[in-house]
């Protein structure tokens, strides 16, 4: 089965088009017909961002409510505001560092204790692999490699080859931060606790 | 070269791609969401053909229709309201017709996600009598553009390509379609009978138009982007439309039903195709065929369906089913379908969360010269006085009580000049940015002067189109390839049109600000204050670098007057002592513009010494 359908969310400036451009790219390098959806406009002013990204698909790039295979959350709130995205049997791979929204900041709302929003999103899917992507990106090189990072974590669950993801962002991240953004993947990779 | 590989790309890439490839001659547009990225990859492609940014969509379509008759392909792009702005050229362009290709790129956006409406400009399309091409998907975007170039050669008419933001904004593996450039001889050739619309001429081009419309209608009819699919002895049609179209295939194929389907990506909508439809389904005897119409927005495809179904056996569906308002999706299809052919259907229930998450409203960015710009213009002018507004990233000042109104492009200055004529005794003060002032607020500006409304105009010149992207504007002296240009100056234009006061700011320093602020209050008549300092996030990409800023924790006071302030880089940590209270802290979001150091009444931001 290549089927995937994968929902790629965070806050606008994190990397979630570049994040969906990894695997998308690589999908189509295998063969696969790919069908993705992007938030541009408006939304990237630091509000929230949702990219679909669906592998192996004869539809549109839209996917249903309840049918995501993973979601790939590049901020906690953010991961389970798209909870209703996923399957019961899907996989989340989320970032556990949150950034707080203007209303958090000025004090209008609060900010749920990150342990709470990983407890529901535990009992909401198969699988949590929940990653301090922040502090893997130092350990790689560079603190703006969270996004890759993740996507080396959800690697072990797409139907994609390694090869092909290490390609993709060969292929799409600055030439001088080729090295630094795959050993971030690697990373990633085997930080997700998966054999 | 025709491109033959696949590549993974956007939507709005690949229309590009395919509009260079088609050998386009000229290209124009003013940016808007979805449909900027176009000539912004054009524009990369280092073409052989004009591209520009226009100052608005109706300049831009005219610019297209000049090269489409000296014989040049020729496009214009905008989003859906983009083509309000252009309605006057484009209403009458359907009886002048053209020569070399024209195709109107219009996009439009269900769902609102970037846009002040969420109009259906299919009814454009209907209303000028104009062929439309509403795409699936990205593929079929790109696969339209050299058929929407020869149809509109062929007919004589221009051609309305028309992708949602689905389209615009998907990626997805794209061949971009082979095409042979066509053989064009350039040159204004004089048909005063055609390009001079005197009522005279009118009258026989409106006929001209007329008798076009049934073999356009045939040839369009009998294109591959419909598709009807006959299910020998089905009782269930489904029509679906555009993006629609892809949605009701997955919900078909999700529900297990068995129905004809016709897909239309053409209008006029294929008539010949839905009686086919029609028929094959309203053939039983002891019960009428049912028919599902699916479309977003508004019942285009619906209404025509009906206009002929009153003879046959078959009952239509449509918006009493499917939403008329909003984007469609999977999962709003497939309920519309599942009711329709009465199968049982397990709606997806969102669960409750237990956890309650924050709102995540687009907010201006950290150094962002408007929210210091709004900042200075509340203290100048008082909470009570009226602030009517414009589009761009500057209308996210109605998180900063400055932003009373916004409607479309350019109204800011006219609903406040109708504002003040009606009676209101508050100051008025508008916003406008500087690429919106430019597309059309100048007429707006020398209307209020010459009828004279006693308001203030803020212009927030950021030097670039921000919102959509930063593209130059005629303000910024370059053009789309970036290239060296003449540079307006707002100042000059403001005083054009007859405006005395015209004083330019920098809104990074607060007190000067708020000081020519008081002064254009004051003012009697029309004002202009230009708010001038660059976009934050070109100015970063362009490699300047301020220090940023801290709060001394020992001055710090717990004011939060920082924090009413809105930046998205401070924030405030309470005390957990008993009875003390919290401070001000400025994260590693700033990016040194200085303006809440000069907010602060005690002092206590300062400069971080390295």
């Amino acid at each position: 089965m290549t089927e995937f359908d994968l929902v790629i969310v965070g806050v606008g400036g994190q990397g979630t088009i570049l994040a969906s451009d990894i695997v998308g790219m690589a999908a189509v390098n295998e063969g696969l017909p790919v069908q993705a959806s992007e938030t541009h406009g408006m939304a990237q002013r630091g509000g929230s961002v949702i990219n679909h990204v669906r592998l192996d698909c004869r539809y549109g790039s839209l996917i249903p409510a309840g049918r995501a295979d993973a979601i790939l959350g590049l901020e906690p709130a953010e991961g389970l505001r798209a909870i209703d995205f996923l399957s019961p049997d899907g996989v989340v791979v989320v970032n556990t560092n949150p950034i707080f929204p203007i209303t958090v900041l000025s004090g209008a709302s609060v900010y749920p204790e990150v342990d709470a929003v990983l407890g529901e999103l535990k009992g909401r899917c198969k699988h949590l692999v929940p990653l301090d992507a922040d502090r893997i990106a130092i350990e790689a090189g560079h603190p703006l490699t969270a996004n890759v990072v993740l996507i080396g974590a959800l690697s072990n669950f797409l139907p994609l080859d390694v090869g092909s993801l290490e390609e993709s962002i060969s292929n799409l991240v600055p030439p001088k931060t080729v090295e630094v953004n795959l050993k971030a993947f690697r990373l990633g990779r085997e930080s997700a606790g998966v054999d | 070269m025709p491109k033959i590989n696949i590549r993974y790309q956007l939507g709005n890439h690949a229309i590009a791609q395919a509009l260079y490839d088609s050998g386009v001659d000229l290209v124009s547009g003013y940016p808007g969401t979805p449909s900027s990225e176009i000539i912004e990859a054009l524009a990369r492609l280092k073409p052989d053909c004009h591209v520009e940014w226009s100052v608005n969509e109706k300049v831009a379509l005219e610019v297209a229709i000049g090269a489409s008759w000296s014989g040049g392909r020729s496009a214009a792009t905008m989003k859906h309201v983009g083509l309000n702005v252009a309605s006057d050229p484009f209403m009458t362009i359907a009886y002048a017709g053209v020569k070399g290709g024209l195709v109107i790129i219009s996009a439009d956006d269900p769902g609102c996600h970037s846009s002040q409406n969420e109009q259906d400009n299919r009814r454009y399309a209907q209303f000028a009598r104009i062929p439309c091409l509403d795409p699936a998907t990205p593929q079929e975007a790109c696969d339209m553009v050299p058929y929407a170039f020869d149809f509109s050669e062929k007919f004589e008419i221009p051609v309305i390509l028309l992708p949602t933001t689905r389209v615009c904004h998907g990626k997805s593996g794209i061949t971009i379609p082979g095409t042979e450039k066509p053989g064009k001889k350039i040159g204004f050739e004089k048909r005063p009978q055609q390009w001079v619309m005197l009522p005279a001429h009118a009258r026989v081009r409106h006929n001209v138009l007329m008798e076009k419309q049934d073999i356009m209608a045939e040839a369009l009819s009998s294109s591959k982007w419909n598709q009807l699919d006959i299910i020998k002895g089905a009782e269930l049609g489904i029509i679906a439309s555009g993006v629609a179209s892809v949605y009701a295939r997955e919900a078909m194929d999700r529900l297990d039903i068995k129905a004809s389907f016709l897909k239309i990506s053409t209008y006029p909508v294929p008539l010949n195709l839905v009686e086919q439809l029609l028929d094959s389904v309203g053939q039983l005897m002891d019960s009428a065929g049912q028919v599902l119409v699916i479309e977003e927005l508004e019942p285009v495809v619906e209404e025509a369906v009906r206009s002929i179904s009153g003879t046959r056996n078959v009952d239509v569906h449509g918006k009493d089913m499917v939403p008329r308002n909003g984007e469609l999706n999977v999962s709003i299809v497939e309920a519309a379908i599942s009711k329709f052919a009465s199968v049982d259907h397990t709606p997806h229930v969102p669960e409750e969360l237990s956890v309650e998450l924050p709102n995540r409203p687009p907010v201006m960015c950290p150094g962002c010269p408007h929210r210091a710009t709004y900042y200075a213009m509340k203290k100048a002018f008082g909470k009570s006085a009226v602030f009517p507004g414009d589009i761009g990233c500057y209308t996210l000042g109605v998180q900063m009580g400055t932003m009373d109104t916004c409607l479309c492009m350019g109204a800011s200055i006219t609903t406040a000049s109708g504002i003040y004529h009606a009676g209101e005794t508050e100051p008025i003060c508008c916003s406008i940015g500087d690429s919106t002032f430019l597309h059309t607020g100048i007429p707006g500006l020398l209307n209020a002067v010459y009828n004279g409304a006693d308001i203030t105009v803020t212009i927030l010149d950021n030097r670039t189109t921000a919102m959509t992207g930063h593209q130059p504007h005629p303000g910024t002296g370059l053009n789309v390839l970036g290239d060296a240009t003449f540079m307006a100056s707002l100042e000059d234009i403001s005083k054009s049109c007859g405006v005395e006061f015209v004083e330019a700011t920098d809104p990074f320093n607060v007190k000067e600000t708020i000081h020519v602020f008081k002064q254009a209050r004051e003012h009697k008549g029309t004002a202009v204050v230009i708010s001038r300092q660059e976009c934050i996030i070109t100015a970063r990409r362009s490699g300047i670098r301020l220090t940023p800023f801290t709060v001394d924790p020992d001055e710090c006071q717990g004011c939060k007057a920082c924090i009413r302030f809105g930046c998205p880089a401070s924030s405030f940590v309470e005390s957990t002592e008993e009875g003390e209270k919290g401070k001000a802290v400025i994260g590693e979001l700033c990016v040194g513009c200085g303006v809440c150091a000069q907010v602060c009444p005690f002092d206590a931001i300062k400069e971080v010494s390295e």
